[in-house]
């Protein structure tokens, strides 16, 4: 049972966040190379902007702030389940390399087959899951020692190997093939949005439609499995088949996420972090509060990159390693 | 364990490395975009003839590949002394921040004075370097008792991450982020003989310093504690091996850029052939980081000609399977 007092601060910050990230919004929607003015916004919104108001907003920012946004819910959901299953605080998806096995599989999804401009967005979430999942696989098998079962560190550790020779590998295949897309993977290592246009947002949202709800459905389960494994079998979970699952959905959210918006990594560790700070360590109460910190963090560190440097700005991974990295360290000698 | 030592004579092991490096040496001057014959490379070296493909070899093979020796050697030697020093397996110049410290403050003068010369850059990168490992160690240091080897490497891990964003926010920033990947990922492309009279010196330097200290480093490597009964002065030796790495690392960054993982590999392999004695395992990590390096570049070269692979992609793929093998081992004994 969980007190009302708790839910009670579960939901005002809920809506605090939402106030921060429409607040947010706003301020993404007016900031940019070309501006647009502030008490402008709304009447274009309601259909009332010039041409090239309309554009601006329409099909250049609206599309990449939804898309930031999507994605760093994804990755902050992510990084939340690796870390419960792997009771292990510095989990995330792009340290431990799955996001560098989606790359890795779009690196060979652009190379070998034809490019189809109708289904391209569509294809890509599908196979940067195929690639992230062989990857985390690999990792797995790596770091699973018989009769101790996964340890947290070494599991980090294969994972930065795995994450740096795929990044070279990737390069490689690259390379190999055609020059001018060396370019685009460089900066799809750096974490550059690059899916900013309504069809990826489409491409991306039936995922998170699916996986979020399905996360949090699962938030007791994880709470289980984070107790040790004779806890949990005593109480009837089935924890083979459940960490098998969600796993899974960890790596369909990242793949999918960094599908469209290049390598960012650290998202998916601070905002767990961040929520468990503010509300506790039990997941149906911390995940809604991490997805939208998530969401919230890639925006804002999108935002601020976009507009350091016009007019091509900032790649938000750069960003989100300056805020990450040091974190990543407190938490390292927190422990 | 078995002395590997005695198996047999150690002058015929390092004649049998000086070899290996000689026929690596051929085949790198052999084969490329133009395959030149072993023939043409004797007129090279030794008269002054000139034809079209014997100026070729002078000017762009022959720095190019001598620029690989010294920084193959450079890297395994710095690798060597790390791991002797620390007692950490997995240490290696570009894990713990020693290669991202050089590439951000390669960055930082190229953007701050952009005429600035070879030595300028080089002892740009000997400050960077140093400014990366002592933030590593630091942080190693602030917690009570120290950090386990593999969580040195995960400190390394997050510094590096923050210092490569630095880096390319200081290129994006100040609108040379190509001239920068030119130096940080174009391996040896384009050495010449001019920047090698400049960092050649140094590396020779830390080498001998290096060589001349190996018996001190053999017992630093076994412990701290026999190494002050045996009356070495353990603080004076530690700061001069420690500039040695920096001097080694730095150069080798201000020649190639980024190389992680063959620091790691050659002193574990190596090992395996000389035993664990430093004054075996320096020189022999020369010799084998040189030859490595050849093989890596010649690979580079030739598997796309005319145009090149990057070295530090094909390296970091060469050099996963060691790491995770290394991880495995070690983790036995030092988590």
């Amino acid at each position: 049972m969980i007190h009302p007092s708790i839910i009670k601060k579960q939901r005002i910050i809920v809506s605090t966040l939402f106030v921060l990230i429409v607040l947010t919004m706003i301020a993404s929607l007016g900031l940019g190379y070309s501006s647009v003015s502030y008490d402008r916004i709304l009447p274009t919104i309601f259909g009332h902007g010039t041409f090239k108001e309309e554009f601006v907003l329409f099909e250049i920012r609206l599309p990449r702030i939804i898309v930031t946004l999507l994605a760093g819910m994804a990755l902050a959901i992510s990084g939340a389940i690796l870390q419960g299953l792997t009771r292990n605080d510095l989990a995330d998806p792009g340290i431990i390399g799955i996001n560098s096995g989606a790359g890795l599989g779009i690196a060979v999804f652009f190379l070998f087959f034809p490019i189809d401009a109708a289904s391209f967005a569509y294809m890509l979430p599908l196979v940067a899951f195929a690639g992230a999942l062989l990857t985390a696989v690999l990792i797995y098998l790596f770091s699973y020692k018989k009769g101790i079962g996964l340890q947290p560190v070494r599991l980090i550790l294969v994972g930065i190997g795995f994450s740096m020779a795929l990044s070279g590998a990737m390069i490689v295949i690259i390379s190999a093939a055609e020059r001018q897309k060396v370019d685009f993977i460089a900066r799809w290592l750096a974490g550059n949005i690059w899916g900013t246009d309504w069809p990826f947002i489409w491409a991306l949202l039936p995922w998170l439609l699916i996986l979020i709800p399905f996360s949090l459905y699962k938030a007791n389960r994880l709470n289980l499995l984070n107790l040790s494994d004779p806890v949990a079998i005593g109480v009837g979970v089935s924890i083979e088949k459940e960490r098998v699952i969600l796993l899974l959905t960890a790596v369909a959210l990242a793949a999918s996420a960094v599908s469209v918006t290049g390598g960012i990594a650290f998202i998916g560790l601070m905002a767990p972090h961040l929520a468990k700070a503010l509300i506790g360590p039990r997941n149906q109460l911390f995940l809604p509060i991490a997805i939208l910190i998530g969401g919230w963090l890639l925006l804002f560190a999108d935002t601020i990159g976009r507009n350091v440097l016009e007019p091509e700005g900032i790649p938000a991974g750069i960003m989100t390693a300056l805020i990450g990295a040091p974190y990543f360290v407190y938490l390292l000698l927190r422990k | 364990m078995k002395n590997p030592n005695r198996s047999l004579p150690m002058l015929i092991k390092f004649v049998a490395g000086v070899l290996v490096l000689a026929a690596s040496f051929m085949t790198a001057m052999v084969f490329g975009a133009a395959d030149t014959t072993i023939k043409e490379i004797w007129l090279a070296l030794t008269s002054t003839v000139k034809t079209d493909t014997i100026t070729m070899i002078r000017e762009i093979r022959l720095p190019r590949e001598v620029g690989a020796i010294f920084v193959g050697a450079a890297l395994s030697v710095a690798g060597a002394i790390m791991q002797g020093l620390t007692r950490n397996p997995l240490a290696d110049p570009g894990l713990l921040g020693l290669t991202a410290g050089a590439n951000a403050a390669l960055a930082l003068i190229m953007a701050l004075s952009p005429g600035a010369g070879y030595l300028a850059i080089t002892i740009a990168c000997f400050i960077g370097a140093s400014v990366g490992v002592i933030l590593v160690f630091g942080i190693g240091a602030l917690k009570k008792g120290g950090f386990s080897p593999l969580r040195i490497v995960l400190a390394g891990a997050a510094v590096s991450a923050f210092l490569f964003a630095v880096a390319e926010g200081i290129g994006l920033y100040f609108k040379i982020s190509k001239d920068v990947s030119m130096w940080t990922a174009g391996g040896l492309m384009g050495t010449s003989w001019t920047q090698l009279k400049i960092i050649v010196p140094f590396i020779l330097i830390g080498m001998l310093v290096a060589f001349y200290l190996s018996r001190q480093l053999t017992i630093l490597s076994l412990s701290e504690e026999v190494a002050v009964g045996l009356g070495q002065k353990t603080n004076l030796i530690k700061l001069v091996l420690f500039i040695v790495i920096v001097l080694l690392a730095g150069s080798a960054v201000a020649l190639v850029g980024n190389m992680a993982f063959i620091g790691l590999m050659v002193p574990h392999i190596v090992r395996m052939i000389v035993g664990t004695d430093y004054r075996f395992v320096l020189p022999m990590s020369a010799l084998f980081g040189a030859s490595f390096m050849l093989i890596a570049d010649t690979l580079g070269r030739t598997i796309n000609a005319p145009y090149e692979t990057p070295i530090y992609a094909i390296i970091s793929m060469l050099g996963l399977p060691f790491f995770l093998f290394i991880v495995r081992k070690g983790g036995k004994s030092f988590t």
